[in-house]
């Protein structure tokens, strides 16, 4: 392990970014985002979440797939991804890391996604553990570790000391090429850093939700939730926007549409949210034509439905955006409260 | 706030009781006391839930679209502010009033969790209003601050604390400070830029636009069926931005169909997950009406002519454009 | 997965094909012959497989494969014309390039539960498109099936899609019955008059059958339930499903429903599988 004084980062952040982008909490007009670093730029390594997971540098909102040239009767194919470059993105936290593992299992999949893959192969992850969790946090019901996240290199801050540890293959060839920046880690530092985590694991013992609780939410009880009355309650507030699947870590449903540049036809991809009254929309007709089905969809679907196809992986990181973000504050917290077991459904 | 929590209870599961309302539109207890859902309560028993205090910010208006269509009559717990926007929709014939009871309820203004977070306060467990301070309870120890710190913006620029529409009223009787303000100070100071710095603002700020549609489905003047920015046919559909300056297009066109509509109920800047204030484009529209057509309040009543769907020998010319938004 | 003769190994970039005949079945269906650049098929596929057709600008959409796979010619595909895309395809002309990925999702058991047995297929309207690749496939290997019955109805007789192959091709096979219908009577038909599921039951085929069914959802639920009654298991019947698709490949959402993405692990699904799927198609 190596260690690195917190008044040197931007020594570190500017070495980091001297042969490839760099992205990190950044503060702008008042938000903390993902974003690309430079020295004037306001780094905010203490934000817990930012609005938008960190997904959009994988999985990005809106993409150019391909284009097109028509002539008369004829298409000609023009290649023109988005070109994808070696980046580093630093200050993950550890349920935005566990959502790129999520992310893995549908984009990885065969057929494989060569876009996402593209900048999953260039992308170095290097988390940041979390040491003052917010109520909303529930990762640990998902069985992450805020203390110890998962990427390529975790990091954690102690007072004005940021230890750095590769975790990968990549990681360790990586922190190679600046390790000159870094001291070694000696043995008060490792106690130091266990102390450390010890105290956040007591805090994050205490949080509101840390109890919450996911049994009765398995591909069993597919029908028993799919047709619970409760739906009908639950989302009668939903007012249909798509804030909850935009920023969360693991939605990752998207659409594809063309764009008629004035030189050619532009077909992009972006998010989509099956919030969205027209995101099953046909031409001969609508399976889900109302918010209750819409809504039921998405948390079927992050509790049941995925987990039934990967192994019990819940496609929720416990980030706790939507709790946070939902304009009429209903959220997946509430959801697994109302239809779990303890509420005998 | 308790108080009134309990004569609005009170009342709400009489008029239940007596069959005067079939069904309740309220806000119902969240997770950690300022999350709260709105919500529809059925009977009295579920009234247990029923919640009233400084975190209903939530404008439940808009609701009553369809809650009106349903059979039986309703009962809506509507602050002061809401109900400008109860009457706009009954103006624009939205909602069925002989379906709707209004429980005009007293506001003491609502809180702004993010404000509360901005002062440092983290891991919020439970706020508690007495007076004019509030007592937070957070995993990371007690802490207090001033609840006129941090009010939401739409309550630092209060309308009053007027219903203009309502079948009862619910007072606590105390008094209940009215602030001062001046809503057109922050439009003052755009206004007094120059056009490129006033650009940057407006791009700095909307370019945070994730296309969420957060601020258009929340609010209670945009009710129609379906959205032109939703109909596909209508070539302007889109759920991300195709070029750089698409997203200024979504809220400009958007300010600009709620123009001399907008009651200035400050619902899509609460709700914008990216902080964007998007309330000061309706309000500059709303300045630039007073001036051009006398002073206007959307949602004051429900029969009076809106100022951009009457003519007047009075109004201004076409001209007033290039005066007002020429180089500074 | 997909072999189409696209450059690039990305599922989501089509290749090109172009449509080289173009045959109006009915007022609203035509079917549209299409061939790779260089000729042939544009890649091989399995009785009941799609592919992802798309005019660029107009959109793009999932077409299930009418041409049996034992036509190595080229490729058909009848479409109704119901949405934006359709009605563009309606009016293009022969020569007409579009851009086609696939194939997609599941094929009909047809080298293994339907080998050797008695085949059942029931269509109604447009739902004999996925039925043609099957049954023309049936035909072409005719030793490895039993007996087959065709019930196919629609609106009227000028709405029966590939009526002209029914009749020459079809009626004239041995050990092949085919059962026409239309849903009023109307001068110049002497053949059934009534629905789809009416004459199934009415027809009272033996349960020793695999039946495969396809039209608009209203037919295939009461043609199931009148299956059911004849005595049929939900495991000797299959159906194809249609749901919004983008992607084409498991990942975009749209056509999920329960755990089943129904682009990758249908479109055909035996009716036992299809109880086991939250009900919302």
């Amino acid at each position: 392990m190596y260690k690195i004084s917190t008044d040197h980062l931007t020594e570190l952040f500017s070495s980091i970014s001297h042969d490839r982008a760099l992205y990190m909490p950044i503060e702008k007009n008042g938000q903390v985002q993902f974003d690309r670093w430079m020295e004037d730029k306001k780094v905010r390594l203490d934000a817990l979440n930012t609005v938008k997971s960190p997904k959009d540098l994988f999985f990005p909102q809106s993409e150019n797939i391909v284009a097109f040239k028509i002539k008369g009767k004829n298409i000609s194919i023009i290649e023109n991804r988005d070109e994808s470059e070696p980046f580093v993105v630093f200050g993950v936290r550890a349920c935005d890391a566990a959502s790129f593992d999520i992310l893995d299992m549908v984009f990885l999949q065969d057929p494989v996604d060569t876009y996402y893959k593209a900048r999953r192969d260039n992308g170095i992850v290097v988390t940041l553990a979390c040491s003052e969790p917010e109520e909303t946090c529930f990762c640990s019901v998902f069985g992450i570790d805020a203390t110890n996240p998962s990427g390529d290199i975790a990091t954690w801050i102690v007072d004005d000391m940021l230890y750095w540890e590769s975790l990968t293959e990549k990681g360790e060839r990586f922190t190679e090429t600046i390790k000159d920046l870094f001291e070694s880690a000696d043995f008060l530092d490792e106690e130091a850093l266990k102390s450390h985590k010890e105290d956040v694991e007591k805090i994050i013992e205490k949080l509101p939700l840390h109890d919450l609780s996911l049994d009765g939410f398995n591909s069993e009880a597919m029908d028993e939730k799919f047709n619970s009355p409760k739906w009908e309650e639950l989302s009668e507030a939903c007012i249909g926007c798509g804030t909850c699947t935009f920023i969360c870590p693991t939605c990752q449903c998207y659409d594809i549409r063309d764009y008629d540049t004035g030189q050619g036809i532009q077909r992009f991809r972006c998010w989509d949210s099956c919030m969205y009254s027209d995101f099953t929309r046909m031409a001969h007709g609508n399976p889900r034509t109302s918010q209750v089905e819409r809504f039921r969809q998405r948390f079927m679907h992050k509790l049941i439905y995925f987990p039934t196809n990967n192994d019990g992986v819940y496609s929720c990181v416990g980030c706790g955006r939507c709790v946070a973000k939902c304009p009429v504050s209903m959220n997946i917290v509430k959801v697994i409260k109302a239809m779990g077991v303890d509420e005998n459904v | 706030m308790q108080r009134i929590f309990g004569l609005i209870k009170d009342r709400v599961g009489a008029l239940l009781a007596d069959g005067t309302v079939d069904r309740v539109i309220g806000w119902e207890k969240g997770e950690f006391l300022y999350d709260h859902t709105p919500a529809i309560f059925n009977a009295e028993d579920d009234l247990v839930d029923l919640v009233y205090d400084g975190f209903c910010a939530s404008n439940l208006s808009k609701y009553l679209i369809d809650e009106s269509k349903k059979d039986g009559k309703i009962l809506a717990l509507l602050k002061p502010c809401d109900t400008y926007n109860f009457n706009q929709l009954i103006k624009e014939h939205r909602i069925n009033r002989d379906n709707v009871y209004v429980l005009g309820i007293e506001c003491r203004g609502m809180l702004d969790i993010d404000k509360i977070r901005a002062l440092g306060i983290k891991g919020i467990e439970k706020v508690e209003e007495q007076g004019d301070e509030l007592y937070i309870q957070t995993i990371y120890g007690d802490k207090t601050c001033k609840r006129n710190e941090v009010l939401l913006e739409k309550c630092i620029n209060c309308k009053g604390k007027e219903h203009v529409a309502y079948d009862e009223l619910v007072t606590s009787g105390e008094d209940i400070p009215q602030v001062e303000s001046n809503r057109f100070e922050d439009v003052e100071k755009l206004e007094a830029m120059t056009s490129d710095e006033r650009f940057a603002f407006w791009r700095g700020e909307l370019s945070k636009c994730i296309r969420c549609n957060a601020c258009r489905n929340v609010c209670p003047i945009c009710s129609c069926v379906e959205c032109v920015f939703d109909n596909k046919d209508s070539v302007v559909a889109s759920k991300a931005n195709t070029d750089e300056f698409e997203e200024n297009l979504f809220h400009i066109i958007r300010a600009f169909h709620v123009a001399g509509r907008c009651t200035d109920c400050g619902e899509c800047s609460r709700v914008c997950p990216q902080g964007i204030p998007l309330h000061l484009l309706n309000r500059k529209i709303i300045k630039d009406i007073n001036e051009f057509y006398g002073e206007y309040q959307a949602g004051q009543d429900t029969n009076s002519l809106g100022p951009l769907t009457d003519f007047t020998k009075e109004d201004v010319e076409p001209s007033i454009i290039t005066e007002k938004g020429g180089e500074k | 997965m997909c072999n189409c003769n696209h450059s690039a190994d990305e599922a989501l970039i089509p290749g090109l094909g172009v449509v080289t005949d173009i045959r109006v079945d009915t007022p609203d269906v035509k079917t549209f012959r299409v061939n790779a650049l260089d000729g042939g098929v544009c890649f091989e596929h399995m009785p009941g497989q799609c592919a992802m057709l798309s005019i660029p600008g107009i959109g793009e959409a999932m077409f299930s494969i009418t041409s049996s796979p034992t036509n190595t010619k080229y490729m058909e595909f009848s479409i109704k014309k119901c949405g934006c895309l359709t009605e563009w395809l309606h009016q293009i002309e022969v020569g007409q390039q579009i851009t086609i990925r696939g194939p997609y999702g599941n094929a009909f058991p047809v080298d293994t539960e339907f080998k050797g047995k008695d085949l059942l297929f029931i269509a109604g309207g447009i739902g004999l498109a996925p039925l043609r690749s099957v049954i023309n496939y049936v035909r072409h290997n005719r030793e490895d099936y039993g007996h087959v019955d065709i019930v196919y109805g629609s609106r009227s007789k000028d709405d029966l899609v590939a009526y002209d192959e029914i009749i020459d091709e079809w009626c004239n096979e041995d050990d092949v019955d085919v059962y026409l219908t239309i849903d009023r009577e109307e001068e110049g038909w002497d053949g059934h008059v009534g629905f789809v599921p009416d004459y199934v039951k009415e027809l009272k085929f033996d349960t020793n059958k695999t039946a495969i069914v396809c039209g608009p959802p209203i037919m295939i639920k009461f043609t199931l339930a009148g299956l059911e009654e004849l005595g049929f298991d939900k495991t000797q019947v299959y159906t194809t499903m249609e749901l919004k698709m983008k992607c084409g490949i498991g990942k975009c959402g749209r056509c999920n429903i329960g755990s089943k993405y129904v682009c990758k692990d249908g479109p055909v699904f035996r009716c036992d599988e299809l109880d086991e799927l939250p009900d919302e198609y």
